[in-house]
């Protein structure tokens, strides 16, 4: 391995309090991203993916979101120990993240160049005049025609893509070791959707920013992607790369997804669709998570978790009894979590 | 905007046209008529209606009304009953002192009411967000009179620390330039008196401004509440700013604009509706001016104060909206 983990996460526990108790919405989850290199986190809504990021970031909604247990450990420093204020020199800085929102990220109060400059100013020492032309750079960089003059314009005067590259502009600013893109193309339209993916792709080759992809759209993991995380109901349930994945998925679940993509050569009557519905965080105490939905269950998935078994030695791994090898045995953290839970 | 401002100007005229037909109606039902007040019980008939014909009481309605608005139009406000002085003359003292509280009673509403509701919201179910939630709560429902005798009997009673009543000490009289004390004080560049008359000044701001500030504190806090919610919010944080710049820049530019709205509507009730809290700190505002002259029938006094204080209403209310354009990049006024 000649590349460095930029960014590992180790057994992250996440959970929320609510009136109904605890409910953990990760729960055990190791991945790694590594220096310069575009990692897709892939589920339906509320698999966990979002609450992954926020507790990246240090950004769990005060007081109800917390994280219960493992590290999240950024370039070898482990981020949930981090102080509040280190949280603050990271954020934005080496660490920075864009939303699915655009319309609604920015605020609609700052001009353009309040809120860029912002972002330049918190984290280096630099004047405000050249804060304002390293926005201007920065506006160019993204490819925004009339920079100097979009600088002074406040949010609403954009259109949607033009806000989405606002604000990969604001996260790029200090050239971060890693950006969160929490699904950044899922609010715009197609064609606007392949002008970002190639921005961030772009970006990615010149900056060697990392980047971490959540997305829900295949296509999108297809299109940038060189390794992929499969979430479901808070656990990851397939990792891999790009290729393997789409030519050899081996998780019912990933191998759903793949089919339920709309397939332009062939003419489908009804679009494939997975039965059933996520279910809620917390509900499953038992037993592989995918078992109700899955076509292949059989009596041990109800009631043991599998865990993540190694397919080869790349690095594809599958949480499948399907694809338990011969010999090895059943025996990690989650099995323990689950039958504790 | 110059022109959505002259619209909204030209406006007012109809608006105060109806005021002053409301007003003068109104109060020529109230049983009693002002020459019988000024003459007494025990006054001959004779001399009653002497006094009602002089004063041109005896016309009928719509020639006193005309010739009211007329006078209005040419700016004559009309001529007290009761002092015989005009109207225009006498009322900017009283005028003055109830802008003085008021303004100072807005002022300790404002800056307490919107710190304690950001303060809320920032650090929801907090002890001090339930604190002062309940202080609000308390604050609004709170009488005013009983308040403001309350703290003339701590403060000014038991403590000494401050005067029960008045505007100024009456041992020590300000020579009155602009009849706002305190800037009269500091335009003659006495200390001394300008302490004292800030001294008498305390007291009754601080139970004026107890409802304005109540409201104003819950609707900042629901608000901003709100606002901390949004995406923008988020996306600042995420950029690595501090809570601080969280919450006094991004948030509470965007939670300001009900707030503006309550401190308008405020502003203009306290500057009409002081009348409690006057008459408890022996306060010369308009709010008793208004009063007593409805006491005296003082027809001319009562319709003119009205129309005065409904006319700083609606001018408030228009640099409300015209704020709303300057807060928010989004609303044009065309």
């Amino acid at each position: 391995m000649n590349k460095q983990h930029v960014l590992e996460v180790k057994g992250l526990k996440t959970s929320f309090f609510t009136d109904d108790g605890e409910v953990p919405a990760v729960d055990d989850i190791d991945f790694y991203i590594d220096e310069g290199e575009i990692l897709g986190i892939v589920g339906e809504s509320g698999c966990g993916k979002s609450v992954t990021s926020l507790s990246i970031m240090g950004l769990l909604p005060k007081g109800i979101g917390k994280i219960v247990g493992g590290d999240i450990l950024f370039k070898g420093e482990n981020l949930v120990r981090a102080t509040e204020k280190r949280m603050k020199q990271i954020r934005g800085n080496e660490i920075a993240m864009i939303f699915q929102e655009p319309m609604t990220s920015l605020n609609p109060l700052f001009t353009i160049g309040n809120q860029l400059m912002e972002a330049i100013r918190i984290h280096t020492n630099l004047s405000k005049k050249e804060a304002r032309l390293r926005a201007i750079e920065m506006l160019k960089l993204v490819g925004l025609p009339r920079a100097e003059e979009i600088i002074d314009e406040y949010p609403h005067q954009l259109s949607g893509g033009m806000r989405q590259r606002v604000m990969i502009a604001m996260a790029m600013v200090c050239q971060p070791a890693v950006l969160i893109a929490d699904e950044p193309t899922t609010a715009l339209d197609v064609t606007i959707q392949a002008q970002i993916l190639k921005l961030m792709k772009d970006l990615n080759e010149n900056f060697q920013t990392a980047i971490m992809m959540i997305t829900h759209d295949l296509g999108v993991v297809a299109e940038v992607c060189q390794r992929v995380v499969v979430m479901y109901s808070g656990k990851i349930v397939e990792e891999g790369d790009v290729r393997t994945i789409f030519k050899d998925p081996k998780h019912p679940y990933t191998v759903g997804l793949i089919q339920s993509v709309p397939d332009i050569r062939e003419k489908k009557e009804r679009l494939y669709s997975i039965p059933g519905n996520v279910p809620k965080p917390g509900s499953i105490k038992q037993g592989c998570r995918f078992a109700a939905r899955c076509a292949h269950a059989f009596d041990r998935c109800f009631q043991e978790t599998p865990k993540l078994y190694d397919i080869d030695d790349k690095g594809h791994r599958v949480r499948c009894f399907l694809h338990q090898r011969e010999g090895e045995i059943n025996s990690d953290r989650a099995v323990v979590a689950g039958e504790r839970a | 905007m110059f022109a959505y401002t002259v619209r909204r100007v030209l406006m007012v005229i109809p608006v105060l046209l109806g005021m002053s037909l409301v007003v003068f109606f109104m109060i020529r039902a109230i049983p009693g008529n002002p020459a019988q007040v000024i003459l007494g019980q025990k006054a001959t008939k004779e001399a009653v209606a002497a006094l009602t014909h002089k004063l041109g009481l005896d016309q009928p309605w719509y020639v006193q009304y005309v010739k009211y608005v007329g006078g209005l139009l040419q700016g004559d406000l009309g001529e007290s009953i009761r002092t015989g002085s005009a109207v225009a003359d006498e009322i900017w003292p009283y005028l003055a002192a109830t802008l003085e509280l008021s303004l100072a009673a807005m002022l300790i509403a404002i800056v307490v009411g919107v710190n304690a509701g950001i303060i809320s919201a920032w650090f929801q179910n907090s002890w001090f967000d339930y604190a002062a939630m309940v202080l609000a709560l308390v604050g609004v429902s709170m009488p005013i009179f009983w308040l403001g005798l309350m703290e003339q009997w701590v403060f000014a009673i038991h403590l000494d620390l401050l005067p029960t009543s008045g505007r100024e000490d009456i041992r020590n009289p300000i020579e009155p330039i602009t009849h706002l004390y305190l800037v009269d004080t500091l335009l003659q560049g006495n200390t001394d008196q300008f302490v004292q008359v800030l001294q008498h000044l305390i007291l009754p701001s601080v139970a004026l401004a107890t409802i304005p500030m109540a409201i104003i504190a819950r609707i900042t806090r629901s608000s901003m509440l709100e606002v901390m919610k949004s995406d923008y919010i988020r996306t600042a944080r995420a950029k690595g700013l501090s809570m601080f710049w969280v919450v006094y820049k991004h948030s509470l530019k965007n939670a300001i604009i009900p707030v503006l709205t309550v401190i308008g509507l405020q502003t203009g009730l306290l500057l009409g509706g002081a009348i409690l809290t006057e008459t408890i700190f022996s306060w010369p505002g308009i709010g008793r001016y208004i009063y007593d002259a409805i006491g005296y029938r003082d027809y001319p006094v009562i319709q003119s104060g009205i129309l005065i204080v409904a006319t700083i209403f609606i001018f408030i209310n228009l640099i409300v909206d015209l704020l709303y354009a300057a807060v928010d990049p989004r609303i044009k006024y065309n």
